[in-house]
């Protein structure tokens, strides 16, 4: 039977990839800027998936399962660091993380 | 099966648009995990099932759940929405949707000369398991590193004092 | 026990070494023994060389010791050349150092800076040794330049005071004019010879070129400039009556004995090359000539000790200047031995005197010194004869063959003669106007001397001196090997005794001026012409005036332009234009989160497009 074509599945990792990035550059609240990189680590982790499935073995999905401890460990991280930036500035602006500027 | 996974892709694209365009931080959230339960459907279709449960248990159900937590502790209330709905200009959008489209095309370029068909084959927990302790098993290690770096880390970053 | 020769060089240098290393450090008579024992081991070994060598009869001896470099087919070595010409050098070198060393400990007991004297001494007498013994002229270079440096560096001893330091600066930039000329020289030899081993040169230099070869003229011209800037000769005499600023032992070493023969016997070693340029040697000559009488019209209206002896040096290189223009190689260099004997004595004794007089060096404020210092009355005595040259001292045998020889040459030589014994004239007149004002006569000085200063180490270089300034006329230096046979020149016995007489009648004429006060000294001042001419003489005819118009003066102009210091500006400019850029890329730092993503994306696309393109 007909079968997807594997542009396809990579079409649409790179339109999930885009629309991430338009949420990492546009938004001003950091957890949406969080959220919008969990986005883009999902399409990146779809094209593998895809690429597995095009060749018809296994590696891909290991490959899927280190993306994800990656995303787990970067959210962990970043929301600790989410804390403590609220702790010190009481805003979620991302544009209050100027200081180093010049 | 095709037909699912097309749906399945319209859902997840339509999920993710609405995700970027909320205020209100707990329904992008939910818009999220909705988006992500669609791509484990498209996961499953492609036949990597292990991968799809995966995504659905890991991703939307403990990283998004993490989220939540953390978004509850901070006590973001009502104010906060109308901050956010006034930092959404429409002015704003214009320069990162050029970029994000300029790349889109790029890719999309790119992909397209590809010429190939998916295996609809299902390639199970047992061929993936032989994998992970066999050839890639120092990738388990690093991985469980990983994970006690980010423990750490987060342990550390986020007390008080 | 001739290989020892590089041994020579090396005892001064090791005395310098151990000197400089323990900077102060050590105890007064331990930095003596090493200054001065290390030159007086290099006298013995170049004794016992020097007694080998001659009873071996050969004519030379190369002792190799190391290639310096290899380039191309260009290789001077370290190698050590001793024939008659080096041999004599050498020992004056070792043994008229020695004394005068022995003479700076006491001279110098007093200085602070005992240790630094003694490091820059030892280091001249090696750059000296360097220079006459070395086989090919980069090593004399070598030691040309060291001992141009040890000059300034002495001259320039007593640092706190800045007109020492303007002296030493002048006595270094003129001597490097010289210098430029004479490496121009040793460049055009090469380029055209292919060898600086002095040797091969000559001998090449020989059979390539005829008689009168342009080449052969401006080479010998090129180390004609290096000689006369070191010998402070016309047009580059300046610089030595403003070196008298320097402690009075190197007075005696360098601007007497040693530094300032360095040109006379650049011209003697190469004295093949000028007599492939007759034209060259001819204005050796001249250069003799004019210097010698200059200097000598000069001395006769200095007042300070030690000017009236830089005068007086530079006019017995006149005489040395005018031998090697003759063509008397050999009288040139047996008067470079004994000048350095008895000019080595005056200019110690000179120092006693300075030194009992608590550093008074005006000869006006000076007189009746006889009783006083009786040791430096008898070194000035006998030192003045021999300057002189009074019959049978070392100095009379000596400018007598200068003059002799003058006389035998065609065409100028009889301009030559006679202006030699003029310049006798004047050497007698200065040399006892000296004398008998400093030494007799009723006393000016501020303070009487109770004694006479220095101990054994002071009067017994003073008295070795005086001996060798009675005897010296009398070694037979070996110098026939290195110049040929030299000729036999006679002059008739009328032309003999006027020749001898003439400077007998100059120290009489002193001895009616200054002594028995019958030509009173002021009514020879009294007309203003006498007047214009004292002072025009005692500027040193008006050399400085000239050299301040024509040079310095233009150069400060151009310095004082350029405050703004056109080339600096241009590095200016490059800062600037760094600066600029800076100020451009640091506005990308806003430190704005979104801006960096927003970056990141930017770039991220730009690879992509590069990727897809390529």
């Amino acid at each position: 039977m007909e079968s997807i074509p594997v542009e396809h599945g990579l079409i649409l990792a790179v339109i999930l990839f885009s629309i991430g990035l338009i949420g990492v550059l546009t938004r001003r609240n950091i957890v949406f800027v969080l959220m919008s990189l969990e986005i883009m680590l999902n399409a990146g982790g779809l094209a593998f998936i895809v690429a597995a499935s095009r060749w018809g073995h296994a590696e891909g999905q290991i490959m899927f399962l280190i993306i994800l401890t990656l995303a787990a460990a970067e959210v962990a991280v970043g929301l600790g660091l989410i804390l403590q930036m609220f702790r010190r500035y009481k805003t979620v602006d991302i544009n209050v993380l100027s200081e180093m500027k010049g | 099966m095709i037909a699912l996974f097309y749906i399945a892709a319209i859902i997840a694209v339509i999920a993710t648009v609405a995700v970027i365009l909320q205020t209100n931080i707990v329904h992008g959230l939910l818009y999220l995990i909705l988006s992500l339960l669609a791509v484990a459907v498209i996961f499953y279709v492609l036949g990597a099932p292990f991968a799809a449960v995966l995504e659905a248990i890991v991703y939307a159900g403990a990283i998004m759940v993490l989220f939540l937590f953390v978004i509850m502790m901070l006590n973001l209330g009502q104010h906060t929405r109308d901050q956010e709905r006034s930092w959404l200009t429409p002015r704003g959008w214009i320069v990162p949707s050029l970029l994000a489209g300029v790349l889109l095309g790029q890719l999309v370029n790119v992909m397209s000369q590809i010429d190939h068909e998916l295996i609809p084959e299902q390639v199970g927990v047992m061929e993936v398991s032989a994998l992970l302790f066999g050839p890639y098993v120092l990738a388990v290690e690093l991985a469980s590193i990983l994970l006690l770096a980010g423990l750490v880390a987060a342990y550390h970053l986020a007390k008080t004092k | 026990m001739q290989d020892l020769i590089w041994l020579l060089p090396t005892y001064p240098v090791l005395g310098f070494l151990i000197l400089v290393l323990t900077a102060g450090r050590l105890p007064k008579n331990i930095v003596a023994i090493i200054g001065a024992g290390s030159v007086g081991l290099s006298f013995l070994t170049a004794a016992i060389i020097a007694t080998q060598f001659l009873s071996s009869g050969e004519d030379y001896f190369i002792r190799e010791v190391w290639t310096w470099m290899a380039v191309g087919n260009f290789s001077p070595g370290f190698n050590f050349y001793l024939d008659g010409l080096s041999l004599v050098m050498m020992l004056v070198i070792t043994g008229v150092g020695f004394l005068i060393h022995l003479y700076a400990t006491g001279y110098m007991a007093d200085d602070p800076s005992y240790s630094r004297f003694f490091s820059y001494m030892n280091l001249f007498i090696a750059a000296m040794l360097m220079l006459v013994l070395g086989d090919n002229l980069v090593v004399l270079y070598l030691g040309w330049e060291g001992v141009g440096l040890c000059s300034y560096l002495l001259i320039g001893f007593w640092y706190a005071n800045p007109d020492n330091g303007y002296a030493a600066r002048k006595a270094f930039v003129v001597t490097r004019i010289g210098d430029t000329a004479m490496a121009l020289g040793l460049f055009l030899l090469f380029a055209e010879l292919g060898t600086l081993n002095i040797q091969d040169m000559l001998n090449s230099a020989e059979a390539e070129w005829k008689v009168g070869d342009g080449l052969a003229v401006v080479a010998a011209l090129l180390l004609l400039g290096g000689a006369v800037g070191k010998s402070a000769q016309l047009p580059l005499q300046t610089w030595l009556p403003d070196a008298m600023a320097g402690p009075t032992p190197i007075s005696a070493l360098i601007h007497a004995a040693t530094m300032v023969t360095a040109g006379v016997y650049l011209i003697a070693r190469t004295h093949i090359l000028f007599e492939l340029a007759p034209s060259v040697q001819e204005l050796v000559g001249w250069v003799g000539l004019i210097t010698l009488l200059m200097a000598g019209f000069i001395a006769l209206t200095q007042s300070d000790i030690k000017r009236i002896l830089a005068f007086s040096t530079m006019s017995q290189i006149g005489y040395m200047f005018l031998a090697l223009g003759v063509g008397a190689w050999s009288a040139g260099i047996f008067h470079l031995m004994t000048h350095a004997f008895f000019k080595a004595l005056l200019f110690l004794a000179s120092g006693t005197v300075i030194l009992s007089l608590h550093h008074e060096q005006n000869i006006f404020k000076m007189g009746a010194l006889r009783q006083k210092l009786p040791v430096s009355f008898f070194s000035f005595l006998v030192g003045s004869l021999a300057l002189t040259a009074f019959p049978y001292t070392s100095g009379y045998f000596s400018k007598d063959e200068i003059l002799i020889a003058a006389h035998g040459l065609e065409g100028p030589g009889m301009i030559f003669f006679y202006g030699g014994v003029l310049g006798a004239f004047l050497t007698g007149i200065y040399t006892f106007r000296l004398f008998f004002i400093v030494f007799f006569g009723d006393s000016n000085a501020a303070h009487l001397p109770e004694k006479e200063y220095g101990g054994w180490n002071m009067n017994g270089p003073l008295i070795a001196l005086i001996i060798l300034s009675l005897i010296g006329g009398f070694f037979a230096v070996p110098l026939d090997p290195v110049f040929g046979q030299s000729e036999e020149h006679h002059v008739s016995g009328l032309l003999h005794t006027f020749m001898v007489a003439t400077p007998l009648i100059g120290i009489a004429i002193s001895f009616l001026i200054f002594y028995t006060k019958t030509i009173p000294v002021e009514k020879l001042m009294v007309s203003s012409f006498a007047q214009t001419l004292h002072k025009f003489w005692n500027s040193g005819w008006g050399f400085d005036w000239l050299y301040d118009r024509l040079i310095v003066f233009p150069f400060l102009w151009l310095a004082r332009i350029n405050r703004a210091d056109v080339i600096d500006g241009f590095y200016a400019l490059v800062v600037e234009i760094s600066r600029a850029a800076n100020g451009m890329i640091v506005k990308t730092q806003t430190g704005y989160l979104r801006w960096y993503a927003l970056s990141v994306a930017a770039g991220l696309i730009v690879l992509i497009t590069l990727g897809v393109l390529l």
